[in-house]
């Protein structure tokens, strides 16, 4: 509401706009490594809330603290720089927290063939598997599936999309999606 | 998983032997009625499809609603012009009798058909109907049918199917149905269901109740079966599906994902690919004897297979060369040549019933096609294009294809619409099939025995 009234006067819009930003990124750095809750003035009254981060261990911690998911470029399962680096924190976490199983899911974009990009699915999400294996995550915790084409989380048909549906999500077996 | 029970109507098909009736035997005045539908782009025929005629309403009634389904399905075919029946409603019709012919001719109508309908005793309903040439003044064709009257939409196909055949040459594909995933929802919640009709939208039910995420159905060329893909218990596998009872079979334990099958055209094996630590290969298992033979041995996605209608050949669809191409080989594996040489990717081969061709999706340049190609890769035709259409399907008398095309998603994931579409051969007469609503992946099934 403020904002909106504000935003009447593009100079002060501007200012508004940058006030934001830092709340925003702090809002969508998710990935970041520090498991501590980060914490913020409420709105109302001055009173400290502190949000607590996920749990060491769990599901969230590795969607949160690790990154549950790398990217593809078309019809590729080649893992890029990024990605490696995601593993890499991955097999460290799946290392430290032995008793977790995980299934690596493999899918594609929706620009192909539907049969095609259910084996392209699998072949993404094998190079998934194979590079935790060999940084050290024993073979029997991982299983693969291919989504193929099927669950895209980004919607839309623009290649925007297409490059974030393009990827592999690493789950721990018995979490909810 | 016997949560779809809904075991189809038995087609209680009491198909009394079709009894000839007698022809006509005139001497040709001229050149026999014909409609030749390997040329391009044909004139359609017009032709009189009369209601049937009967002693009392219901008898009437079915008569009217015979001739209907006749004329609709010889319209969608792209070759008849039925007129509008009410042109001729209030003529009075007789079967006992050779039609007035100069009325026909004024009307500009080159074929006739006329039908009668009768319930008898056995509570069955009798069709029978007669084909004229309207200009040579002679009777093409006359058949008689019993059936139970529920499955009267069957005679009237069948009797579209004898007309189709004994003017084009060719047989018909009115008597048939279409096997798709009904789709319902927006883009990442989409809920995908088996759904059966007849080939003219009718009859439509669907057989599985979207729990599990379904794909890719196809027919048994000889059984009331579907094969298909389930991602029942969340592991993606080859199923068959009995429409009769409803069961449904997981094919074969394989230790990794089972997917693209197809049956071969005896119906006595299923050949589809297994994908194993980021490997797909072709495999073929013998429905009987549940044995299962590898076909191919390559680091390569390999997948869609088809066979040959002999089932001497199998193409299929690789990536072996660096990017999606079309493959033949001998249905024992070997002899893999590559057929797909044009510009783009190449996609889901599928062999025509009469061998002659092959169809397939193609890629290029952020565009989608449909296309036939020869079996040794020449004569590459386009029959569709657009944004996004996929999975080609053949009428079984090779003349007409199937795809579905879909709309791109908005930025909310709403209307990715899609839909069924048919068309022939000569890349005319393209029909948007009616589905109640979004539908994908059809396969059609052959003529029903």
């Amino acid at each position: 509401m403020r904002f909106k009234i504000l935003g009447l006067f593009a100079a002060v819009a501007l200012v508004a706009a940058c006030e934001t930003a830092p709340d925003e990124s702090a809002a969508a750095s998710g990935a970041g490594t520090s498991a501590s809750g980060s914490t913020q003035m409420s709105s109302s009254g001055g009173t400290m809330a502190s949000r607590l981060g996920p749990i060491a261990g769990t599901a969230e911690d590795l969607v949160v603290n690790v990154g549950d998911r790398v990217f593809f470029d078309f019809d590729m399962h080649t893992l890029k720089p990024e990605a490696r680096k995601t593993l890499e924190k991955q097999a460290a976490w799946l290392k430290k927290f032995f008793v977790q199983k995980v299934t690596i899911e493999g899918h594609a974009d929706e620009r192909g063939t539907t049969e095609y990009n259910l084996g392209l699915g699998d072949r993404r999400a094998n190079a998934v598997k194979n590079y935790l294996v060999a940084l050290g995550v024993s073979p029997d915790r991982i299983r693969v599936i291919s989504y193929g084409e099927e669950r895209p989380v980004a919607l839309g048909s623009n290649e925007a999309a297409w490059a974030q549906n393009r990827r592999s999500v690493t789950k721990i077996v018995g979490a909810g999606s | 998983m016997n949560e779809h029970r809904m075991p189809l109507q038995r087609f209680c098909w009491i198909l009394a032997a079709a009894v000839l009736l007698h022809w006509t035997v005139v001497l040709p005045v001229r050149a026999e009625l014909r409609i030749d539908i390997t040329q391009g782009k044909v004139e359609p025929m017009p032709i009189a499809v009369t209601n049937f005629v009967g002693q009392t309403p219901e008898e009437n009634q079915f008569g009217k609603d015979l001739a209907k389904v006749i004329a609709a399905d010889l319209e969608r075919s792209g070759l008849f012009k039925p007129f509008d029946n009410r042109v001729f409603a209030k003529k009075k019709q007789s079967l006992n009798t050779i039609p007035r012919f100069g009325d026909w001719r004024i009307l500009q109508a080159q074929a006739l058909v006329q039908g009668r309908t009768q319930k008898v005793a056995d509570g069955r309903l009798r069709v029978e109907f007669r084909l004229w040439d309207v200009f040579a003044e002679k009777q093409m064709v006359g058949l008689a049918y019993f059936t139970i009257p529920s499955n009267w939409r069957r005679v009237s196909h069948i009797i579209a199917d004898a007309i189709y055949k004994r003017i084009t040459g060719e047989k018909g594909y009115f008597d048939t149905r279409v096997v798709y995933i009904a789709e319902t929802g927006a883009q990442n919640k989409r809920i995908k269901r088996l759904a059966i009709m007849d080939q003219d939208g009718e009859n439509h039910r669907f057989l599985t109740s979207g729990n599990n995420l379904v794909l890719t159905p196809r027919f048994s060329p000889t059984l009331q079966e579907i094969t298909y893909l389930s991602y029942y218990g969340n592991r993606p596998r080859v199923y068959i599906f009995n429409i009769d009872t409803g069961r449904q079979e997981v094919l074969g334990d394989f230790p990794g994902m089972t997917y693209a099958p197809r049956f071969s055209p005896d119906g006595k094996s299923v050949i589809m690919s297994m994908a194993k630590g980021g490997n797909s290969e072709i495999y073929v298992m013998d429905l009987r004897t549940r044995v299962v033979k590898r076909l191919t041995h390559h680091s390569a996605i390999d997948t869609s297979p088809s066979f040959s209608p002999d089932g001497k050949q199998v193409t299929f669809n690789s990536d072996r060369g660096g990017a999606q191409q079309l493959y033949v080989m001998g249905a024992n594996g070997r002899g893999v040549r590559r057929i797909s040489f044009g510009k783009g990717r190449y996609a889901t081969p599928v062999w025509s019933p009469r061998g002659d061709l092959i169809a397939f999706t193609k890629m290029r340049q952020g565009r989608f096609f449909i296309g036939v190609m020869r079996p040794d890769g020449t004569g590459e035709r386009l029959l569709a294009e657009d944004f996004s259409i996929e999975g080609p399907t053949w009428a079984p008398n090779g003349r007409v294809l199937m795809f579905y095309r879909q709309q791109p998603w908005d930025e909310k994931g709403q209307g990715g619409r899609s839909r069924l579409y048919s068309i022939d051969l000569t890349g005319h007469n393209e029909r948007e099939m009616i589905t109640p609503m979004d539908a994908a992946h059809p396969a059609w099934s052959p003529l029903i025995p």
